[in-house]
């Protein structure tokens, strides 16, 4: 009989990195044909930009650094789709690549790789080309012809921006559209029951962890209830949920293992924060939309979240 | 020998803003454009040289305990001289530069070689090592405008360098595109740095 004397830890999980990221993928996939299928031709391209632009960032990066190049694990690959899913269909290219290169030089290899990054890399990217070009990253369409090659599209305001009262607040959005996704916004982020089907495959999977999802839900439902019952014509709940980016915001960005908090309390801390950021981002703050600034921002104090809420060791005292 | 070596730190080996990260205010508030970059440079060249050479005739006059106060006043005037020749003969750009000018009173880098040389050394010493100082720091903020001129108007010193196809990066122009390209520059510094002492 053979013994082997090793060290722990002696269970290890089936689950690897990289099983982790394709999963992820994997599970963005409905939304992602949907973005491609609603917006045509532009959106592959700027999903292929995005995916090209982050991987070989990533690639220069290892080798500059002399590294192992650890593209396999497709975490560079799941930014440059999250950011491609985050970004308006109709965005000049070279844009997307300009996105997806500060998205992994700035947002994870200057912090020392994947593991290290402070914030969420694709959301970072957009933010970066939110500064830079506040024009083209607020114009959004849809296509103007049902013809694969055409890349006309008629310039159209987002949901959000038709419906929050410090805008117009005139039309109350039909919640089949924002749920179906026939509606102008991001490339990934209009199919709602897509995103809602991957995000919850995802939590049952064990991938993510269902509390961050479920606080930031409930925050923003309660919160915006307040409101939608208080308030003068503020949208309903059901609309906050389905418009803009937040469901693919709270499943798959918010879910990240390395920029939010590691503890189960200080998750439930990171969703109420984001919500609540949420809501009066779009109620009372410049932009139509805030799941980008609130996750950021939640981002931040995730350091400070997981050092509140550490669990006391066994027999520990306060 | 000496005084070359005196000099020449300043501009690369002991450059205030890349490698003792001082002046910070000034070089990360006007360097949105090149020809702000500029003049703020030589406004501080010419603080910087003519307070050192001061203090310096006038070091062992000055009491130890009140030498900051001193060195405040005898700076403050030449920074007055800067403020007015700009403003009479400059306008637009002193409009440009706003209290940026004034400031470079408390500027750490013109205090810190009072402290650190001026108060101590001769006259011709201190005066190169003041040029030496402010040519570097007006190197780094025109390293730095460049930069943030061209990605964030696609100008440079006013005159369109790239072309129609060119969209700027509003995030240059604004205060995160100093901070990011201030960043950038220092780690690729500090890399070459490493590697070559390596």
């Amino acid at each position: 009989m053979k013994l082997l004397v090793t060290t722990s830890p002696h269970i290890r999980s089936s689950l690897s990195l990289h099983k982790v990221m394709y999963t992820v993928i994997l599970c963005l996939l409905p939304a992602l044909f949907w973005g491609v299928y609603y917006f045509h031709i532009r959106a592959l391209f700027l999903l292929i930009t995005c995916s090209l632009s982050t991987v070989v960032t990533e690639v220069i990066f290892k080798k500059v650094r002399r590294k192992p190049v650890s593209i396999g694990d497709g975490s560079a690959l799941l930014t440059g789709v999250l950011l491609a899913m985050v970004l308006p269909p109709y965005l000049p290219l070279w844009m997307a690549a300009l996105g997806g290169f500060i998205a992994i030089s700035l947002g994870k290899e200057v912090f020392g790789g994947l593991g290290y990054n402070i914030f969420n890399p694709a959301l970072l990217g957009r933010a970066f080309l939110m500064a830079s070009f506040p024009v083209q990253l607020t114009t959004w369409g849809i296509p103007a012809r049902a013809s694969w090659v055409s890349v006309d599209a008629i310039t159209q305001a987002t949901p959000l921006a038709t419906t929050l009262p410090k805008f117009s607040g005139n039309g109350i959005y039909p919640l089949q559209k924002l749920l179906f996704g026939l509606h102008p916004g991001s490339m990934g982020e209009v199919f709602s029951i897509g995103l809602i089907v991957g995000g919850l495959i995802l939590i049952a999977l064990r991938i993510a962890d269902f509390r961050i999802p479920l606080a930031a839900i409930l925050t923003l439902t309660i919160l915006s209830s307040v409101f939608y019952f208080t308030g003068k014509n503020y949208p309903s709940p059901a609309f906050h949920l389905l418009a803009g980016g937040f469901l693919l915001g709270a499943f798959f960005m918010a879910t990240d293992p390395v920029t939010t908090p590691y503890t189960k309390k200080g998750r439930w801390v990171f969703g109420v924060g984001m919500g609540a950021l949420i809501v009066f981002i779009r109620l009372f703050g410049g932009y139509p939309e805030g799941v980008m600034y609130s996750i950021l921002i939640m981002n931040s104090f995730t350091p400070l979240i997981n050092r509140l809420t550490r669990p006391l060791p066994l027999g520990g005292k306060k | 020998m000496k005084s070359y070596i005196v000099f020449i730190k300043g501009l690369w080996r002991e450059n205030p803003v890349f490698r003792q990260i001082l002046g910070m205010c000034p070089t990360l508030a006007v360097t949105g454009y090149l020809a702000n970059g500029i003049a703020m440079g030589l406004a501080v060249v010419f603080v910087l040289v003519a307070s050192s050479t001061v203090i310096s005739v006038f070091r062992k006059l000055i009491p130890k305990q009140v030498r900051m106060p001193t060195f405040i006043v005898i700076i403050a005037t030449f920074v007055v001289l800067v403020d007015y020749f700009l403003r009479a003969n400059y306008p637009f750009l002193s409009k440009k530069l706003g209290p940026y000018v004034p400031l470079i009173v408390v500027n750490c880098i013109i205090m810190g070689r009072q402290e650190a040389f001026s108060s101590k050394n001769p006259v011709w010493l201190s005066f190169l090592d003041a040029l030496g100082m402010g040519i570097g720091f007006t190197l780094a903020l025109i390293i730095l405008s460049t930069v943030r001129e061209i990605l964030g108007f696609g100008t440079l010193l006013g005159h369109p360098v790239l072309g129609q196809w060119f969209t700027p990066w509003v995030i240059m122009a604004l205060p995160p595109g100093a901070f990011l390209s201030l960043g950038v520059i220092l780690g690729v510094i500090n890399t070459f740095q490493k590697k070559s002492t390596r």
